[in-house]
């Protein structure tokens, strides 16, 4: 299939096509099994994108989750491990230690590093491990069927909760990111999202700066990316990416929260944590 | 560090062969009685002589997955814990092994079930060679009887886990642990350099040079007939390591009437209650287990064969013992004789229940 694409190629830059966009190297040619519509697989290409452009691609060892994201290593043509569920922040530890010179990232679901991975999370953060964690959050867990997760909004409905979160019974979703913001081991912490071409341009300046921060060795780069699970919502794509906006985005906010090691000015995480202006969902 | 004379507790002995063996890295978690490993290693700072890393991770179940990160890059990483910690480690374990790396995971048993008690035991046999996490797997073991074996152990672990891309257990215990004897040092093996590690451990996730494909650890194959021939590979590989890899010790075993089978510890006791039996005019031989995976059956068959009874000493309820009457066939009367919870059994106790158990 591949050699078609490329012979067809060469057919239209003959006939006087330019090309203007195309595959990443650093992702493979493996076809994605990611629904149509959900956020993986642009983050995907933009953390690739970013591995070419720094010209990393010999350096980099990236660690995948257990859930939707489990094959991560199929697309990315990077050395590449697959952690036990909730793990990952622990192996990232060591590859960064034993190997000070590679590039070491993370990429983690909600239900990966917010539930079952809390302790390794929190713990590889308050060391300031030298790494990058991509957090995608789509408030579900996506691969097993659409459970809740520790981000699932109060009254969203999931598998687990067909009556919607209650906080009586689920207690609050958790905003990690905040969370983790106010340890003195985070370095650079920003939640971004994929859903339109701003947002995905603003997403990749922010993970190429939670590559380049490993360079300076000062701690744990963040990158909370929010995003739809149209299926798991049980909604088309655009109309996840509309409720995304109009339900997810309150609650988790987009945009820095800390930078070069210092909260951004405005935001104040204590309020973040501590205090939940929540929606709830009808 | 050369040869020399040195005394030693049996868990400083772990430390000390790690750093001079060229262990890359540790990652461990504090817990009685096995803490002395990482308390010798943070006070020896081997990251400022060999270059080693140490690491006090959050959890047991952070360390083994350190020690999962750390070795799938191809170097040597190693950990230890106690029983319960060691219970912890087991998902990690089943990953590692199903991912094929090799390492060194040092377990110095204390009593159970549950947080037990922090005395010695021998309680983890069935974990560690029957499994202890999911899948079929098996970890290649050693169980030590002396410090001495602690420290040299460490490096034969080495080899087993690089040669057969296998996680290597040590399944000491509390008493070998925490007591002190004369052990003789060996000369430093250096950390492998990066070349070495690439030729090694070709497999390894360094960062990708570009005259290779990616690399990928993973344990996982979503397709059941490509996980079935894996399967058969690990178990050509662990059929390998029963041809090639049993280690055990006789002592008076050719002329004896009746054996004691035992490992660690209570193979200690019980080479005292031998000598006692022979003075006393018994015939007894002691047949010693060192590697408990693979288990020494055909070699355990020969010897029982000749004899009219077996005593299976073990700081448990009776667990090894399960694996000498596969071995006999039961063919030979078979007793189990323990003491557990953290209680170890006298060389006088072992005698009079070879005795009354099987003499009688």
């Amino acid at each position: 299939m591949n050699q078609d694409i490329e012979a067809r190629k060469q057919e239209l830059l003959k006939e006087g096509y330019e090309e203007v966009y195309t595959r990443t190297k650093v992702l493979t040619d493996a076809v994605m099994h990611y629904c149509p519509g959900c956020g993986h697989g642009t983050t995907h290409r933009l953390v690739a994108e970013v591995i070419d452009e720094m010209g990393i691609q010999d350096k980099v060892v990236g660690v995948s989750p257990v859930g939707c994201s489990v094959l991560a290593y199929n697309y990315f043509d990077v050395d590449f491990q697959e952690a036990a569920h909730g793990r990952a922040p622990a192996l990232a530890t060591a590859i960064k230690r034993l190997n000070p010179d590679t590039f070491v990232f993370t990429y983690q679901g909600d239900g990966d590093l917010a539930a079952i991975g809390t302790a390794e999370t929190i713990h590889a953060a308050n060391r300031g491990e030298n790494i990058t964690m991509i957090f995608v959050n789509n408030g579900i867990y996506g691969m097993t069927g659409g459970q809740m997760a520790p981000t699932t909004l109060v009254g969203m409905r999931s598998a687990t909760t067909p009556y919607g979160r209650r906080v009586d019974l689920n207690g609050y979703p958790l905003r990690m990111t905040e969370l983790l913001s106010t340890l003195p081991g985070t370095y650079y912490v920003t939640r971004q999202s994929v859903q339109n071409p701003a947002a995905v341009r603003k997403a990749k300046a922010a993970i190429r700066k939670a590559f380049e921060n490993q360079k300076l060795k000062k701690g744990l780069s963040f990158v909370e990316i929010l995003s739809n699970c149209n299926s798991g919502w049980k909604m088309t794509p655009v109309a996840a990416n509309k409720w995304m906006e109009d339900n997810m985005m309150p609650n988790y906010p987009i945009g820095d929260i800390k930078v070069d090691g210092k909260i951004v000015e405005g935001i104040d995480a204590n309020r973040l944590v501590l205090d939940h202006p929540l929606t709830v969902m009808q | 560090m050369a040869r020399e004379l040195q005394l030693m507790k049996g868990n400083e002995a772990i430390a000390r062969a790690m750093i001079a063996s060229g262990t890359d890295g540790y990652f461990g978690y504090p817990i009685t009685p096995q803490s002395e490993v990482m308390e010798t290693l943070m006070a020896e700072k081997p990251w400022e002589t060999t270059g080693m890393t140490v690491l006090q991770a959050e959890s047991e179940v952070a360390s083994i997955n350190m020690v999962y990160g750390g070795a799938a890059t191809g170097k040597k990483v190693a950990t230890s814990s106690s029983s319960p910690g060691i219970s912890l480690m087991q998902e990690g374990l089943t990953y590692l092994a199903g991912a094929e790396i090799p390492c060194l995971v040092v377990n110095v048993m204390r009593g159970g079930p549950g947080l037990g008690t922090i005395q010695p035991s021998q309680s983890d046999y069935f974990q560690s060679v029957k499994g202890g996490g999911h899948g079929d797997y098996q970890l290649y073991t050693l169980a030590p009887a002396s410090v001495q074996e602690m420290y040299d152990f460490v490096f034969d672990a080495w080899d087993i886990a690089f040669k057969y891309r296998n996680p290597v257990l040590i399944l000491s215990d509390g008493a070998i642990g925490q007591c002190m004897e004369k052990l003789y040092t060996r000369d430093y093996v250096p950390r492998w350099t990066e070349e070495e590690r690439r030729k090694n451990a070709p497999w390894g996730t360094w960062g990708k040079p570009a005259n290779r494909p990616h690399n990928i650890i993973t344990s996982l194959e979503l397709d059941s007939a490509r996980q079935e021939v894996f399967n058969l590979k690990l178990q050509k590989k662990y059929a390998e390591m029963k041809e090639k890899e049993v280690r055990y010790e006789m002592l008076n075993c050719e002329d004896a009437d009746y054996i004691i089978v035992a490992y660690g510890s209570s193979s200690r006791i019980a080479m005292k209650a031998m000598q006692m039996a022979r003075e006393k005019g018994i015939k007894v031989g002691l047949f010693r287990l060192i590697t408990l995976f693979p288990f020494p059956t055909k070699q355990l068959a020969e010897v029982a064969a000749h004899v009219k009874g077996i005593l299976c000493v073990e700081m448990s309820a009776g667990q090894m013992i399960e694996d000498v009457k596969l071995a006999t066939q039961c063919g030979v009367k078979t007793e189990h004789f323990g003491r557990f919870g953290g209680i170890i059994p006298t060389p006088g106790e072992v005698l009079e229940a070879l005795e009354n158990k099987i003499i009688k």
